[in-house]
């Protein structure tokens, strides 16, 4: 393997490109005990359960299609205006909108099964019990390659107090979800940025149980309208994606990483490119999501794959895992040559340099 | 089924206050009713702006001597539209279209008056081409703040057996709302369906006066949206199902063509009480 860490390729894969032909890299990546074609994923919330996705390419190409965060009971989400455009991003404030499980499980899984698509299933609840009967709720389904646990939800039995900003109730709705899953389907928590030390939740929730961790979602933002002089969003707050937040999301990676270096990572953030896959790949992340790019962009999941195992095979890796938390190993040090050990004359004194006369 | 097409831009140029652009699309001309709408990359493709703009398609070309084409019409609002408004021809323009559900075409020769707001009759003129061709009687009605916001009057004239222009100003037409001289041009026309297409508040009044009359009314709603392909779910608005029931449904995907008596125009911006899945309702469980 050869690193060639300069390399800067303007990368510029078309899917309307008929000749383009993937380069051959190994892009399988394991999550827990599940293996999977490639790295690239959907991300939960940003392709509704994959069916709109698929009119733009075969969703079954991604590695896996994240869903969108389903609760127990159907729910009609909060008020619009829901999204505000941000500087290289945006500010959403949905509530969960969705069908609720049964109808979940019934029409949107039973289609991603249908299709050959690995489904992650993102399940939400507003307390540990409904995380568990959630759970509970996905055994024996078909097409289940994963379950991604939203704990970035306000638990009514706390005060409204976001589980994943507090360990202990992180830990909980982990260790509920463990106990109530069809055994054999990796159970992922996704943890939120906004916390003092997001490797202090990181630790609790594989303490509790979980097979790997989801690698960001979204920063609690705001936006104030000066027309209106009112806050844009109906929600008020919203959470904020896109490239805007990338680094913060590759600095998660990192840090989990470093502190949990065997536990694997779905990283996401912002991610536009194949290159930016890379960079989370490089920070730690053993597979990525694609999210808000897509709402500008239908066919970016697809795209980020082509252009990421361009980016791999150009840099000489054979695979996907060679890549992961390459980013952590240390520095090479440039060692400044020895003086000529032969020979032990002076170095000669630097002349000045002479100009030519003024003419 | 919608496609993502990397584009070409063919004219772009001023018509009062707007700008129409037309985009050479390969594949979406041909598959473009009225009433679909076309979601276009702002800014390129390092663009800080990531969400797409959705317009209304005007008119489309499935044979242009350089393929098909798409026009829409749209005017500068933001950083976004003001990029737009910049393109010059031959430049690239990532588009995504057709979207949403089209207006629904009666199925016999009867009466249609169309009703625009601003260039909210941009989608309106293909229709009254498409319903005058199947035997119907079109009759306009076009409402704007000014003289200059006024779209596609020349050719609805020349659709048209009735047309009503109203402006805020009085600077053309007879000065006033289009809600003021619908009752009496529905009369008139002995009106059978209505269309519409402009500002929620004028939907909500043509609805009104359409229903106190019993004449079955479409409208297009405009509500703000992230993706245009129905995976974002910020286009919400409360709309009564055939059962009877509210949900909150995406107008991208499930409109931007609505029946005006399903839309309810008092709740739109909130999720009212009774609709399924309101968090009012889970919390009194």
């Amino acid at each position: 393997m050869s690193l060639r860490p300069d390399t800067k390729t303007e990368l510029t894969v078309r899917r309307s490109d008929e000749v383009f032909r993937r380069p051959d890299v190994d892009l399988t990546t394991k999550l827990g005990s599940v293996t999977f074609p490639n790295p690239v994923f959907t991300a939960s919330g940003c392709a509704a359960a994959g069916q709109e996705l698929d009119q733009f390419f075969d969703i079954s190409e991604l590695g896996g299609v994240v869903t969108k965060s389903i609760m127990l009971n159907a729910r009609s989400g909060r008020p619009t205006p829901r999204m505000a455009e941000t500087p290289s991003g945006m500010l959403n404030s949905i509530g969960l909108q969705g069908p609720g499980i049964d109808a979940f499980l019934e029409k949107d899984l039973a289609w991603l099964a249908q299709r050959g698509a690995r489904a992650v299933v993102s399940i939400a609840g507003g307390s540990v019990d409904d995380y568990a009967k959630l759970a509970t709720k996905l055994r024996g389904q078909k097409g289940l390659a994963m379950i991604e646990v939203n704990i970035s939800c306000p638990n009514v039995e706390d005060r409204g107090q976001v589980f994943a900003c507090d360990p202990m109730a992180s830990a909980s709705v982990i260790q509920a979800v463990k106990r109530s899953a069809p055994s054999g389907v990796p159970v992922f928590a996704k943890l939120s940025p906004d916390v003092t030390d997001i490797t202090a939740i990181a630790e609790a929730c594989v303490g509790a149980g979980a097979d790997g961790l989801s690698l960001i979602n979204t920063l609690l933002g705001m936006v104030i309208d000066t027309d209106t002089m009112r806050p844009a969003l109906g929600g008020v707050t919203g959470g904020l994606s896109g490239p805007a937040i990338r680094p913060v999301a590759v600095r998660c990676v990192w840090q989990v990483r470093q502190a949990l270096p065997d536990v694997p990572i779905l990283g996401m953030g912002g991610i536009r490119t194949g290159l930016d896959a890379l960079e989370f790949i490089l920070a730690g992340a053993n597979a990525v999501s694609v999210g808000t790019t897509v709402f500008g962009d239908p066919s970016a999941p697809i795209r980020v794959l082509d252009e990421l195992a361009v980016a791999l095979a150009e840099r000489g890796f054979g695979s996907v895992a060679e890549a992961v938390g390459l980013a952590h190993r240390p520095p090479l040090v440039h060692v400044p040559e020895e003086p000529d050990p032969v020979g032990d004359s002076e170095p000669e004194p630097r002349r000045p340099p002479t100009f030519e006369e003024e003419a | 089924m919608p496609v993502q097409v990397q584009g070409e831009v063919l004219s772009i140029r001023r018509i009062g206050a707007y700008h129409a652009m037309t985009v050479v699309a390969p594949g979406m001309a041909e598959l473009t009713r009225p009433g679909h709408f076309v979601a276009v990359q702002v800014g390129g493709r390092e663009s800080s702006m990531l969400l797409r703009r959705a317009f209304a398609i005007y008119d489309v070309k499935e044979r242009g001597v350089y393929g098909g084409t798409v026009e829409f019409i749209f005017s500068v609002h933001g950083k976004g539209t003001a990029w737009l408004a910049e393109r010059r021809p031959q430049d690239k323009l990532d588009l995504v279209g057709p979207l949403g559900k089209p207006f629904r075409l009666p199925a016999d020769p009867v009466n249609a008056t169309l009703v625009g707001g601003g260039y909210g009759s941009a989608p309106l003129l293909p229709l009254a081409t498409m319903l005058r061709d199947r035997g119907c009687k079109v009759g306009f009605v076009l409402g704007a703040g000014s003289a200059d916001r006024l779209f596609g009057q020349l050719d609805a004239k020349r659709i048209a057996t009735t047309i009503e222009v109203t402006t805020d100003d009085g600077s053309a037409g007879r000065q006033g709302r289009v809600s003021d001289v619908l009752p009496e041009l529905l009369d008139r026309t002995a009106s059978d369906v209505v269309y519409a297409c402009g500002p929620m508040a004028m939907l909500r009044a043509v609805t009104a006066i359409s229903s106190e009359r019993g004449i079955p009314c479409q409208v297009a709603v405009e509500e703000s949206m992230a993706c245009g392909i129905g995976v974002c779910m910020t286009c919400v608005l409360p709309v009564v199902g055939d059962d009877g029931l509210t949900r909150m449904v995406r107008s991208c995907v499930e409109g931007p063509v609505f029946l005006g008596d399903r839309v309810r125009w008092d709740d739109v911006g909130t999720v009212p009480e009774d609709v399924v899945g309101s968090i009012t309702a889970q919390a009194a469980h």
